[in-house]
């Protein structure tokens, strides 16, 4: 049995597997294709304190391998989430992780303050990519000193037990200067990366594809950006668990973002395309990791960092290995090479 | 959500037949899990492109018929509008896709023996044989008004005569049955057919227009949406209307699963591409009394 077990801050989650904010509803609209308490967590829609009805249509725009989006955060506002749907996730024993959102940094408190007294919320994951109308508009995540503004202030409105992670956009010039704000400023772990600004024009109507002129470009088109992301930040802050987000769409993907750093991932876009994609990458990436004779998910936690050849090895003759160059011939007999934590 | 009456499942579709129908293509998949499931007015949402494919969004089409047969099939009715739907004419038998269905809230259906109109235009008025096939078991009148922009356009005419009381045929250039819109024909077909319920199924103007005729007989008025879904399953919000609800308050609400099948007089035709300002949680900055 492979140990997927990994850890957000004080938070210890059954395997790494999460769903994006946004992507994953609010457990209902996938809990028909699987059950979502096997999820790692269930990550909400971001919440506010007041609902939104969100921007007019169209609101998505089919883009190659990605999805352009602007629904403007439509929600019932944090409320609404507390009475009737988060009851509904702890029936089922999901985790969740809360997802906020706000346009002035006393929005985001408030709405922390309230999940405080919830019980059944494991983390909250602050949505840096909001407009601050106390900064004519500019978003939290643009700088390194506004993302810590607010990330301390939501750090102390939440209770101490509940980790508080801070979601980055890589629409940034040096995303690990934000990413070091955030951890000094108190966050126990980073979500890394928001959707990318983009733009689509629609050729037959001679006009943008999408009513918000333009809007936020999510799937696998980003991912080699996420990665990026992810591994620079986890060369800087090691210690600092990350949860990797963008195009993750099979195992292998989350493989790649566990390499580059990621101690857990979530699966955005995807979830559009397959209902039961989360499910899916969780069976792909435990099979990946049996397949490699890795026994231990955080064995293999930002991996890609570490040359090639110096880690500590042990033989194990009992696993087949047909990936990874060095091969095993007979029948996977051969003994293969393994890293470990030892 | 709880309009849905089971839970969908997500099944492997080999393609059964495919042929061209008029201006548009009909397909047959297996797809065991969905017959049993189906009830008139839900829709399937089918992967296109393949296991790889660059394409994420899900296409989504009302389902014409289901049967038991190897297992349950499933029969959609699409037209060619771009990469996705392309790819999907290509099929061919025994080609394999991700479908997932039924999904949506179906066309409530009568409790007692009704005279029924149903109206439908395009290929969405696929949607309406197997509702009514449904209410002819129930003993209701079916009277048919189907239309299209020229007659390759109008689906199911055939069949319309087969099941239906009567049926009338309206194009817009009148290369079939009358000249005009379905919505020019309904009133009379309301009126002679003394009808009690009306159905409708097709473009956003068409069940504008037949809405505000029901209203105007004061006939409960039950429309399917064609509103282009990206997943078929609630999670993206990208096919919202405003919908007023029970309490009288609009909600931005989700074809996908709190349609696509809504109450005609609840949609407010008149704000669709819009969030009306008193749309629950619409932004605060406009008040009240500013628009109009």
């Amino acid at each position: 049995m492979t140990n997927l077990e990994t850890r957000l801050g004080g938070l210890t989650l059954p395997n790494p597997v999460l769903t994006a904010a946004g992507c994953g509803g609010t457990g209902r609209e996938l809990g028909r294709f699987f059950d979502v308490g096997r999820l790692g967590a269930l990550v909400t829609p971001s919440l506010t304190p007041q609902p939104r009805a969100g921007r007019p249509g169209p609101r998505l725009a089919e883009t190659p391998s990605g999805v352009l989006n602007a629904a403007g955060l439509q929600g019932p506002g944090i409320e609404t989430f507390l009475s009737r749907d988060l009851p509904w996730l702890a029936e089922r024993d999901a985790r969740v992780i809360v997802s906020i959102a706000g346009g002035s940094v006393r929005e985001y408190t408030e709405v922390a303050r309230l999940l405080g007294d919830a019980p059944g919320v494991a983390a909250v994951e602050i949505n840096l990519s909001c407009p601050d109308v106390e900064n004519r508009g500019s978003t939290f995540a643009a700088h390194p000193s506004a993302a810590a503004r607010l990330v301390r202030a939501v750090r102390a409105s939440a209770p101490r037990r509940i980790p508080v992670l801070a979601k980055l956009s890589a629409d940034v010039t040096d995303i690990v200067g934000v990413a070091m704000a955030c951890a000094d400023a108190g966050a126990d772990g980073l979500s890394m990366i928001n959707t990318l600004h983009g733009m689509a024009i629609d050729t037959t109507t001679l006009r943008p594809a999408l009513a918000g002129v333009t809007g936020e470009l999510s799937g696998p088109a980003i991912r080699p950006v996420a990665v990026r992301c992810v591994y620079q930040v986890h060369a800087a802050l090691p210690e600092v668990p990350i949860v990797g987000i963008g195009g993750i769409r099979t195992g292998l993907d989350a493989l790649e973002f566990v390499l580059a750093g990621a101690s857990a991932v979530a699966v955005g876009t995807a979830t559009l395309h397959d209902p039961s994609a989360c499910a899916r990458v969780l069976r792909e990436l435990e099979g990946a990791l049996k397949e490699r004779g890795i026994d231990r998910l955080a064995d293999v936690v930002g991996l890609a960092h570490k040359p090639a050849g110096s880690l500590h090895r042990r033989i194990d003759p009992n696993v087949g290995l047909t990936v990874a160059g060095d091969t095993a011939g007979a029948g996977g007999a051969e003994p293969i090479e393994q890293e470990t934590s030892q | 959500m709880t309009d849905s009456p089971v839970a969908p499942v997500q099944v492997p579709g080999t393609v059964l037949t495919i042929r061209r129908t008029g201006a548009y293509h009909a397909m047959t998949l297996v797809a065991p899990g969905i017959a049993e499931r189906f009830r008139p007015g839900q829709f399937v949402a089918l992967a296109v492109g393949g296991e790889r494919s660059s394409m994420l969004t899900r296409r989504c089409f009302f389902v014409r018929e289901v049967k038991p047969d190897y297992g349950g099939t499933v029969e959609i009715v699409f037209a060619v509008r771009g990469t996705g739907t392309q790819w999907l004419a290509a099929l061919r038998p025994r080609d394999i896709l991700d479908v997932a269905g039924p999904l949506g809230r179906p066309f409530p259906l009568p409790r007692h023996p009704v005279r029924c109109v149903l109206v439908g235009e395009g290929h969405s008025g696929a949607a309406l044989f197997p509702l009514a096939a449904v209410l002819r078991q129930r003993e209701c009148a079916v009277h048919f008004v189907l239309g299209g922009a020229e007659s390759e356009h109008v689906y199911g005419t055939r069949a319309a005569r087969r099941v239906g009381d009567s049926t009338s045929v309206v194009t817009e250039d009148g290369s079939l049955g009358h000249r005009g819109r379905p919505e020019d024909l309904v009133a009379a077909v309301v009126e002679e057919a003394a009808a009690e319920v009306v159905y409708a199924c097709g473009p956003t103007e068409t069940l504008r227009a037949v809405s505000r005729i029901a209203v105007r007989y004061d006939l409960p008025v039950q429309v399917a949406v064609e509103e282009p879904m990206s997943c078929g399953t609630g999670v993206c919000q990208a096919c919202v209307l405003p919908v007023i609800d029970d309490e009288g308050v609009t909600h931005m609400a989700r074809s996908c699963v709190e349609g696509p099948v809504f109450r005609g007089e609840r949609v407010r035709w008149d704000d669709l591409g819009t969030i009306p300002f008193d749309a629950y949680g619409a932004p605060r900055s406009v008040l009240p009394g500013s628009l109009s």
